[in-house]
């Protein structure tokens, strides 16, 4: 019996177990913050020499349409607005495809059916971004072409390709939140008397609301970071876009054709790294945003 | 507040002393003296809302990290409510059974030798009788012994929460907590489960809360009365249900309230 006292009052095995496994989780977190800080230390530092060092204006840099760092124009507002208009025409085209498709794998669809859709949408999601830069170049570009005329790149032709991109995202989260919703709110909702249409029109997407909001939110957030297949159709010109198909770049294209021809510490550099800050900083708002949404929807 | 605490003059298996439990700023059970006989069925009866539960899962430290409990747990003479102790060992010695069955999703066989196996017992023989007994213990051999390999989640309810028994007892414990064991079963599984209690009650020392009065009169030999998280009466279950010294357990056990 005293044996029993004994354990009860020493360390053993099991207690040194989850001292280890503390120290590891611990350890791999610290690891994880260290680099997450660094990297956005290191932008951060970056992205404001050409400000802090050249001595560029901030206000130059946002609202000046002039890009040409070469000669000290660092206008980023055609880069802003293309990246803007790419990420927000795809979600508005992907969104209601994907609440179509979640609600069909969710509510409509037989088993197999649904099953089917998901290995298409993981399918989807696993093609490389070059592959589908490459269809929107042989194929999305030539038929804005044909249909508006001009050269067939530029903002439509990026978001028909990002609204692909990102379908599969959206969809497959706002499947998520559509199983989420309890099965209760739509027996309560049948039991009412009322249809199938108005319990997933009023019950259903209500409750889903916020997650499908972060839903897309998440797909403009990709939209938004996407480089290689947009770099492919948007044209690549630094310039203000006119209309939607004329040649335009965003601020991911700007990046990856800029970087290689630049040497560090010089102002073209630099400008390109104050581009990647201001990715940054977008993809912190949208993390914001989806965190906002998250606490604000929730029904309480 | 009238309270009444009848001492209970036997071998006691764990008692409490002034514990007190704090969610935050929200305080859930006061000042907490109880002792607890061994080889006894003791019940704790309350309204929803008195801390009845609260207050059993703090004798086995369910409440580790989440909560503040205060107080001592006095059990083998040893305060287990201090940081130092090992909990793990006090779980091995203090079961629990909770309100809803919640056998793991494994074979019958498995649930029953997880915590032998993580406690290093490996031998096949001694994993068979432990199945054998345990399963005996809480009257479900018979019902299982032909498929022990079967999926946990194919039994009828009563069944998984008898497993649930048999899996605390595969490690022997001293005392066993159980928290509304049969609110979530059927009149026939509930009365099996309560049979397997007053069989149990030879070997072990069980604790239970439950807000059905009848099953605490029909199986405790104490019983502890809460409300709002303090204790209001203690004695021996037929005193508290016939001669109530306290009018509010009166008032609670004739339905007056609660």
């Amino acid at each position: 019996m005293d044996e029993i006292k004994d354990r009860l009052l020493k360390p053993s095995k099991a207690t040194h177990e989850d001292q280890r496994g503390k120290f590891i989780s611990y350890l791999s977190i610290g690891l994880i913050a260290v680099l997450v800080i660094s990297i956005l230390v290191f932008i951060t530092i970056h992205g404001l020499a050409m400000f802090t060092q050249n001595g560029m204006k901030i206000s130059d840099f946002l609202f000046k349409t002039d890009w040409n760092p070469g000669k000290k124009l660092i206008g980023a507002l055609p880069m802003i607005v293309t990246s803007f208009g790419v990420t927000l025409l795809s979600a508005l085209i992907a969104t209601p495809f994907a609440i179509a498709v979640a609600l069909f794998m969710t509510e409509f669809a037989p088993k197999r059916g649904a099953k089917f859709l998901q290995v298409i949408i993981e399918l989807l999601v696993g093609i490389p971004s070059v592959i589908y830069g490459l269809i929107g170049l042989a194929i999305v570009v030539p038929a804005v072409r044909t249909i508006y005329g001009g050269t067939g790149f530029g903002i439509l032709a990026g978001a028909i390709v990002l609204f692909v991109m990102v379908l599969p995202t959206i969809t497959s989260l706002t499947v998520d939140s559509l199983k989420a919703v309890p099965r209760h709110y739509r027996q309560a909702s049948l039991a009412l008397g009322a249809t199938r249409w108005q319990t997933i029109y009023k019950v259903i997407l209500r409750a889903a609301t916020p997650g499908i909001l972060t839903a897309v939110v998440f797909g403009m957030a990709r939209a938004f970071g996407e480089a290689l297949a947009v770099q492919m159709v948007i044209g690549n010109a630094a310039m203000l876009p006119q209309n939607l198909t004329s040649p335009s770049a965003t601020l991911t294209s700007q990046l990856t054709m800029g970087i290689g021809n630049t040497i560090m510490g010089t102002l073209p550099n630099n400008a390109l790294w104050s581009l990647a800050l201001l990715l940054l900083i977008m993809s912190l708002v949208f993390n914001l945003v989806v965190k906002l949404i998250a606490r604000k929807g929730r029904i309480k | 507040m009238d309270t009444f605490i009848a001492p209970t003059n036997l071998e006691l298996a764990i008692e409490t002393k002034n514990l007190e439990v704090i969610y935050g700023d929200n305080q859930a059970v006061f000042d907490s003296s109880l002792e607890f006989p061994r080889h006894k069925i003791t019940a704790i009866i309350g309204a929803s809302g008195s801390g009845k539960s609260t207050y059993l899962r703090s004798l086995n430290r369910m409440h580790d990290k989440s909560v503040t409990v205060n107080g001592q747990i006095i059990y083998r003479s040893v305060d287990i409510n201090q940081p130092k102790i090992n909990e793990y060992e006090v779980r091995k010695q203090i079961g629990m059974v909770f309100q809803r069955p919640n056998p793991f999703a494994k074979s019958i066989r498995n649930n029953i030798t997880f915590a032998l196996k993580k406690n290093g017992i490996t031998d096949s023989r001694v994993l068979e009788e432990r199945i054998e007994t345990s399963l005996k213990e809480a009257a479900l051999w018979d019902e299982v012994k032909d498929d022990l390999d079967k999926s946990a989640l194919e039994l009828s309810g009563g069944q998984q929460q008898r497993l649930c028994i048999a899996r605390s007892l595969s490690l022997r414990p001293d005392i066993l907590l159980m928290d509304e064991p049969a609110s979530a079963l059927d009149p026939i599984s509930t009365e099996k489960v309560e049979a397997t209690m007053r069989k149990l009650r030879k070997d072990y020392t069980i604790i239970i809360v439950t807000h059905n009065m009848q099953q605490a009169s029909r199986v405790s030999d104490y019983t502890a009365f809460f409300h709002q998280g303090r204790v209001i009466e203690f004695n021996r279950t037929q005193d508290v249900f016939q001669t109530p010294h306290v009018k509010m357990t009166e008032d609670y056990i004739s339905g007056n309230f609660g």
